[in-house]
C-alpha cells in the first residue's frame, strides 16, 4: 500500500454533445410538455388580444346604446352580445383584459422584487435578524389574503393604484417566506462554504452563488401568484374598491352584469370565464415550469 | 501576487522546515441543545472537547473515528468556517486567533478545503471554469480564467471539453477533481480533505488518491485528511489521529498506529476493518453498541462503557495523552499504558 496504486490517471472521456446551460435545458424540457405549450398559447392569445385591443376590437368599448341592451351571444354585429348599457361585450372584454392583466402582473412583480430582497437578507444573515423579519411578516399571515386585500384597499380608499399597493402588500410576506426558506437551504450548501473559504465578501457570494439559485424557485412561486392576484384584483373591482366604471375591467364587468344573470346568463358569465381561464393557464404554466426546473441531479 | 499563483510556487515558508505548518491547541466547540424554549437547563453537545494536534510541513495527518466523533467539526473549526469556543490555531508559527478582516482572508487563502459531497460543493449555475476562477477573480487576479484552464488540465480534465460544462453533466469523480482544482486555485499550503473520496467508488477513489499524492509532492502541500475509511487513511497519511467523542485518544506515525495500536478503541477500529483475506474473516464485531450521548459524556475515560478493559479507575480519572515510547511521537490516552494509573491490567498491557 505504500507505493502508488497501479492505476493510470486517464483523461476523463469527453461527453459527445455540446454543453448546455441550465436554462437551455429547462426550455427544451418545457417545449416537450404539451400542457405547458397549450397554456402558453392560451395566455399568448389573451395577452395579445388585450395588448392590441385598440386596433383589434370591433367597436368602441364605451359606446352605449339603450335599444341594444343585453343582446345574446351571436347577435349580428355583436359577436359576444352586449352588456347592460348596450356596449359591445367583445370589445369590452378585450379592453378589460388590459387592466385585469396589469393588476394581475404588477403586484406580483413588485412583491417578487421586494420579497426576494427581504427574504435573501433574512435567510443569508440568519439568527436574530431572520427571527425579527419573519415574526413581523407572520402578523400578515394571520389574515386570509382576501380579507387583507380588502382591508388595506379599504383603508387606502378606492382607486387602481391603491388596490395595486394593497395587493403588493398581500403578496410580499408570501414571497419573503419562500425566498427565506430557499436562501436558508442554499446557504448551508458546501459551495457557499467553499466560496467563504476563498475569502469572498458576503455581497459577492450572494450575487454569484446565492441569487442565481434562489431566483428560480421564487420565480416559479411568483408565477403561481399571478392567478391569485388576478382573482383578488377582480374581487376588489367587483366590490367597488378597484377600477371605477365605466372603465372596462373583468371583475367590475362581472359586478355590473350581475343583474343580467337571469335574463342573459351566458353574457353575464363571460368575464368570469375569462378570469377563470387566464388564472388556470397561469397556474398550469407555473406547474410545468416548476417540474421542468427539477432537472438537476 | 501573480507570482504566488504560478503553477509550481516557491514555498512561502516562514517558520523553517521544522516548524509544524499547523498547531492546534485545546480546540473546543460545544453546541447548545435546547429541547424546548421553556427548558431552563442549558445542555451542550461536546462536539470537540479539547483537541490538540500538529501537522508537520509536507505531511498528511489522517483523522479517523466513528461518525459523530467530531472529525468534521474539527475541520470546520480549523478552516474558521465556524467560530471555536476556545482554542488556539498556530499557522506556520503565527497565531490565527488574532486574524481579522484582511489577515483572516490571507489565512484562508493558505488553507483550502475539499468537501465530501461533490455535487453540493459546486454551484449548479456556474460552469466549472467559472467555479474555479471565482475565488481568484474576487481577489482581482486578471489571469483567473487562464489559470482555471491550467488547473483543470492538471487534475486530468481536458479544459477544451470541460471548461464550459455544468456540474450536473459530470460524474462524481470528475466533480471531485473540479473541487480539488478549485482548492488549488489559491496555491494553498494546507488542504483539508473532509471525506473527500468517501462518496466515490473504489476505482475512482484510487485515481483521485493518486492525484492527491502527485499534487502534494508537486506543490509541497500539507493535508489534513478526514476519513472513516482506514484503508484509505493508511494509504495516504503519514500521521494518524484517532478521535472518540470529541477527544483525541491516540495519535502517531501511521505505521506505528496500524502496527502497534495502544488504545483499546484503536485496536477495535483496526480489527473492524474487513480483511482482504477470505481465510481470515472477521467473525464477531469487536465493538458493541453506539458511542455514548455526547451531551453527557461518561466521567473519566469516555470509552470506558464500551471498553473490555474498563476498571474503576477509568471512571474516576481521565487518562491523559502519554508518549508510548521515547520520542516516538506516538501518544495514547489510556490507563492501561500507565503503570502509575492504578489499573490492574496496566503492567502486562504495556507496550515495548
Amino acid at each position: 500500500m505504500s507505493a502508488t496504486l497501479p492505476l493510470p490517471l486517464p483523461a476523463a472521456a469527453a461527453p459527445a454533445q455540446p454543453s448546455r446551460s441550465y436554462w437551455t435545458v429547462v426550455w427544451r424540457q418545457l417545449r416537450r410538455d404539451p400542457m405547458a405549450m397549450a397554456s402558453a398559447a392560451v395566455l399568448l392569445l389573451i395577452v395579445g388580444a388585450a395588448v392590441f385591443a385598440p386596433w383589434l376590437a370591433p367597436a368602441d368599448p364605451y359606446k352605449a346604446s339603450m335599444i341594444k341592451r343585453l343582446l345574446p351571444i351571436g347577435s349580428p354585429g355583436f359577436l359576444l352580445g352586449t352588456d347592460e348599457l348596450g356596449r359591445d361585450l367583445l370589445s369590452r372584454l378585450m379592453h378589460g383584459g388590459r387592466l385585469s392583466l396589469l393588476m394581475g402582473v404588477v403586484p406580483v412583480l413588485a412583491a417578487f422584487g421586494i420579497g426576494t430582497t427581504i427574504g435573501l437578507l433574512a435567510g443569508y444573515v440568519g439568527g436574530r435578524v431572520n427571527m425579527a423579519i419573519m415574526r413581523v411578516l407572520d402578523i400578515f399571515y394571520a389574515f386570509p389574503s382576501v380579507l387583507l386585500a380588502v382591508a388595506i384597499s379599504g383603508a387606502l380608499g378606492p382607486g387602481m393604484s391603491n388596490s395595486l399597493i394593497a395587493l403588493t402588500l398581500v403578496f410580499v410576506p408570501q414571497v419573503v417566506r419562500v425566498a427565506e426558506s430557499v436562501t436558508t437551504q442554499v446557504r448551508q450548501l458546501d459551495y457557499i462554504e467553499a466560496a467563504r473559504m476563498s475569502g469572498a465578501g458576503a455581497f459577492s457570494i450572494i450575487r454569484t452563488h446565492v441569487l442565481g439559485n434562489v431566483l428560480g424557485p421564487v420565480f416559479v412561486y411568483a408565477t403561481g401568484l399571478l392567478s391569485v392576484s388576478m382573482i383578488l384584483a377582480s374581487g376588489l373591482s367587483f366590490l367597488g374598491l378597484g377600477v371605477k366604471p365605466p372603465e372596462p375591467e373583468w371583475g367590475l364587468m362581472l359586478n355590473t352584469l350581475r343583474s343580467a344573470i337571469y335574463s342573459n346568463p351566458w353574457v353575464a358569465a363571460l368575464p368570469g370565464v375569462l378570469i377563470f381561464v387566464t388564472s388556470i393557464a397561469f397556474n398550469l404554466l407555473a406547474d410545468s415550469v416548476r417540474s421542468a426546473m427539477d432537472i438537476r441531479k | 501576487m501573480n507570482a504566488a499563483l504560478a503553477p509550481t510556487p516557491a514555498p512561502h515558508d516562514m517558520g523553517g522546515p521544522a516548524q509544524p505548518l499547523l498547531i492546534v491547541r485545546d480546540l473546543k466547540k460545544h453546541f447548545p441543545v435546547r429541547s424546548s424554549p421553556l427548558d431552563r437547563e442549558r445542555k451542550f453537545v461536546h462536539a470537540v472537547d479539547g483537541v490538540n494536534f500538529s501537522v508537520p510541513k509536507g505531511k498528511t495527518l489522517g483523522i479517523v473515528g466513528e461518525s459523530g466523533c467530531g472529525k468534521s467539526t474539527t475541520a470546520r473549526l480549523v478552516a474558521r468556517l465556524m467560530p471555536a469556543d476556545a482554542g488556539e490555531l498556530i499557522f506556520d508559527g503565527e497565531g490565527v486567533e488574532e486574524f481579522r478582516g484582511l489577515r483572516l482572508k490571507e489565512f484562508r487563502r493558505n488553507l483550502q478545503m475539499v468537501f465530501q459531497d461533490s455535487f453540493a460543493s459546486l454551484n449548479p449555475r456556474l460552469t466549472i471554469a467559472e467555479t474555479i476562477a471565482y475565488g481568484p477573480r474576487v481577489h482581482g487576479i486578471a489571469r483567473a480564467d487562464h489559470q482555471a484552464r491550467e488547473l483543470l488540465d492538471r487534475v486530468g480534465l481536458d479544459p477544451s471539453h470541460f471548461a464550459g460544462r455544468y456540474p450536473h453533466e459530470l460524474s462524481g469523480g470528475q466533480r471531485q477533481r473540479v473541487n480539488i482544482a478549485r482548492a488549488l486555485a489559491f496555491d494553498p499550503r494546507l488542504v483539508i480533505l473532509d471525506e473527500a473520496v468517501a462518496a466515490l467508488d473504489k476505482s475512482v477513489q484510487a485515481q483521485v488518491l493518486n492525484l492527491l499524492q502527485e499534487l502534494k509532492a508537486e506543490r509541497q502541500l500539507t493535508y489534513l485528511f478526514i476519513s472513516h475509511d482506514l484503508h484509505v487513511v493508511h494509504y495516504l497519511s503519514d500521521y494518524v489521529m484517532v478521535m472518540y467523542l470529541g477527544q483525541v485518544i491516540e495519535s502517531g506515525p501511521v505505521e506505528r498506529i496500524y502496527g502497534h495500536p495502544a488504545h483499546p478503541y484503536t485496536r477495535a477500529l483496526l480489527s473492524a476493518v474487513p480483511s482482504m483475506d477470505p481465510e481470515h474473516r472477521t467473525q464477531a464485531s469487536p465493538l458493541a453498541g453506539d458511542p455514548p450521548n455526547p451531551i453527557n459524556p461518561p466521567s473519566g475515560c469516555r470509552f470506558r462503557d464500551r471498553c473490555p478493559h474498563a476498571h474503576a479507575v477509568c471512571a474516576s480519572a481521565t487518562p491523559a495523552l502519554r508518549d508510548m515510547g521515547r520520542h516516538s511521537e506516538h501518544l495514547a490516552a489510556c490507563h492501561l499504558n500507565d503503570p502509575a494509573s492504578g489499573h490492574p491490567e496496566a503492567h502486562q498491557e504495556q507496550r515495548p
